[in-house]
């Protein structure tokens, strides 16, 4: 889990959960919900993002309603993480909670469209595999990897209720 | 070193005599909130499969709000299966289609000063308003702290901002809290608390202030705190609640930045469509026509939202071509309304009653909008598609804003139709 690597799909400042995920879909089930995620933006991406793809953002992303679909709707499209310059603290927590990896990352601008990118969660770093560059990112605290690692808050606490019995 | 309200709220819910921003805390949580949308449906499913019941069901508000009244058989089960929790959990504190949640959390007097107030939705900051820390998560988030009473924080940093005068008349909170998202950004106060203080804050009601913490959702902060004074305890006190004010930031705690405001210079504004950040005020606007003028959710319909519309509306007519709906944010407003005249004249200027809840805000409810369609909302957000289909636009105001606009098929300067002869 500490390392991942992936396809970059690009996306500006601001990005908002009602356009990641519309609201008239959260009464639909996660596979449908994943067929249009981004669709207020980018009605085609559904089709195009892929397994073991990483969507980088500007600032602020995941702005708006709490929407646990928003993270949940990428992931279920394939994306292993998210990089960008800041992230809404509420999406940042959903990130973490349903096991996809949010990454903050002052230098995302310098991430393109189409690159290969690395992630060292542990450490914070981003490194451009097209180039070799390297840029920082934040490490995650251990309080979070340690329910980022357990593969989101459910398994997090499923191994807490379990080693709270026996 | 002196603490801000949230640095103190959070030393005390974590067990330690301080709380530095920066740090990460696990805190001890003294109030759940959870809606149709966040909760039940989607947390009840991992309960079973965590085989664990819930810490405090005396601690648990639930609020069905998003899907009331249901509009077809996915949004009924919703509800049938948030019914179902509280039964199944003895949550005594559960509404159903009586108002909004932020709204409840203040009219029923459940967020209370120095509090630690968690709530499953965005909007939960609204609850800042009562002096206590209301800090919003997602479903996963409450599944957390249902089963185990606790989560983990940030110590945020604490904006201070001081707005000084009196709102002058036809001017609302509203106004105030766009032109602070316009200055700052949507992303101005990102992962930090604002404080508001001073003499236009402490004029003003608590249904006005909570327009302020509601939309700290929409500059990216933590949270919004207004200290709780007079104006708290009274509102409590008339609930049969007794507490005191504060608790207040200590003289020497360290703020990240002071925004100072005059609040007689503040004049009505609006949000342009698609970023609530592009605000610009009405006398500089240019011509903006509406098809549609929408009087809903946690942040405009209240009842003293209800009662500025009327104020615009009284002796006048809605546009032909226009579309006035109102959703009263809880049944409690919206009988208020009635005692006093309020509703008769919102309905005798042409407007259409709708159900108690989010309504249109979040594009759930009925009375969303069509590509093309150009609505003025006393809502909080318009990104692209918020309210319908990603071809319509909606500029957000305040309440006397929308009645105007409804009144002149086009967004004009309420002050043009206040105390003038109708």
């Amino acid at each position: 889990m500490s390392t991942i690597d992936g396809k970059v799909w690009k996306f500006g400042d601001n990005i908002d959960t009602d356009v990641i995920v519309p609201g008239k879909y959260l009464v639909h089930d996660l596979p449908e919900i994943a067929k249009h995620v981004m669709e207020g933006i980018r009605p085609d991406f559904p089709q195009l993002v892929g397994p073991g793809d990483i969507v980088v953002g500007g600032t602020n992303f995941g702005t708006g309603s709490s929407r646990e679909m928003a993270p949940r709707g990428i992931q279920a499209a394939g994306v292993i993480a998210v990089v960008a310059r800041s992230f809404a603290r509420i999406f940042y927590r959903n990130c973490i909670n349903v096991g996809l990896a949010p990454v903050e990352c002052g230098e995302a601008d310098l991430i393109e469209e189409g690159q290969h990118i690395s992630i060292d969660l542990a450490v914070g770093r981003v490194t451009l595999l097209d180039t070799g560059q390297e840029l920082d990112a934040v490490a995650l605290p251990d309080e979070i990897g340690a329910i980022l690692g357990a593969g989101g808050m459910e398994n997090y606490l499923a191994a807490k209720f379990s080693g709270a019995t026996t | 070193m002196g603490m801000t309200i949230a640095q103190k709220i959070i030393a005390r819910a974590s067990g330690n005599d301080t709380a530095t921003p920066g740090e990460i805390l696990w805190v001890d949580v003294d109030l759940a909130m959870m809606h149709d949308s966040s909760g039940p449906r989607r947390i009840w499913p991992a309960l079973e499969e965590l085989g664990v019941g819930v810490w405090d069901p005396t601690k648990i508000v639930v609020v069905s709000d998003h899907y009331v009244p249901a509009a077809d058989i996915q949004a009924a089960t919703i509800l049938q299966t948030t019914r179902r929790f509280v039964e199944a959990f003895g949550i005594t504190r559960f509404h159903e289609a009586q108002g909004i949640a932020h709204t409840l959390m203040i009219q029923q007097g459940y967020a209370r000063p120095g509090m630690l107030y968690v709530g499953a939705d965005s909007h939960s900051c609204t609850g800042g308003v009562m002096g206590c820390l209301a800090v919003g998560v997602g479903s996963t988030d409450m599944l957390g702290i249902v089963t185990t009473g606790r989560t983990w924080l940030r110590v945020p940093h604490t904006i201070r901002v001081e707005v000084s005068g009196r709102l002058p008349v036809g001017v609302t909170a509203k106004d105030l809290i766009l032109t602070i998202i316009g200055d700052n950004g949507m992303d101005g106060g990102l992962y930090q608390v604002l404080e508001f203080v001073g003499t236009a804050i402490e004029a003003l009601t608590i249904q006005e202030r909570s327009v302020l913490t509601n939309m700290c959702a929409e500059i990216g902060a933590k949270s919004g705190i207004v200290p709780a004074d007079q104006v708290t305890v009274a509102h409590l006190a008339e609930l049969g609640i007794e507490v005191g004010q504060g608790p207040f930031s200590d003289p020497d705690a360290t703020y990240s930045q002071t925004w100072t405001y005059d609040a007689a210079a503040i004049e009505p504004v609006v949000a342009r469509p698609g970023k609530h950040d592009d605000v610009v005020a009405i006398s500089k606007l240019g011509d903006a026509r509406v098809s549609r003028a929408y009087i809903g959710s946690c942040t405009g319909a209240k009842y003293e939202d209800l009662a500025m519309a009327a104020e615009v509306l009284r002796g006048r007519q809605v546009a032909s071509g226009v579309l006035l709906h109102v959703a009263p944010a809880s049944r409690a407003a919206l009988q208020q309304a009635m005692a006093d005249g309020t509703a008769q004249a919102l309905m005798e200027a042409g407007a259409h009653l709708l159900s108690t809840g989010c309504g249109a805000c979040p594009g759930i409810g009925t009375g969303i909008l069509a590509a093309g369609e150009v609505s003025i909302s006393t809502t909080n957000r318009n990104a692209r598609g918020r309210m319908g289909s990603p071809e319509s636009s909606v500029y957000l105001g305040s309440p006397y804003s929308v009645a105007a606009a409804a009144v002149a098929g086009r967004i004009i300067d309420p002050r043009e139709l206040i105390g003038v002869p109708a």
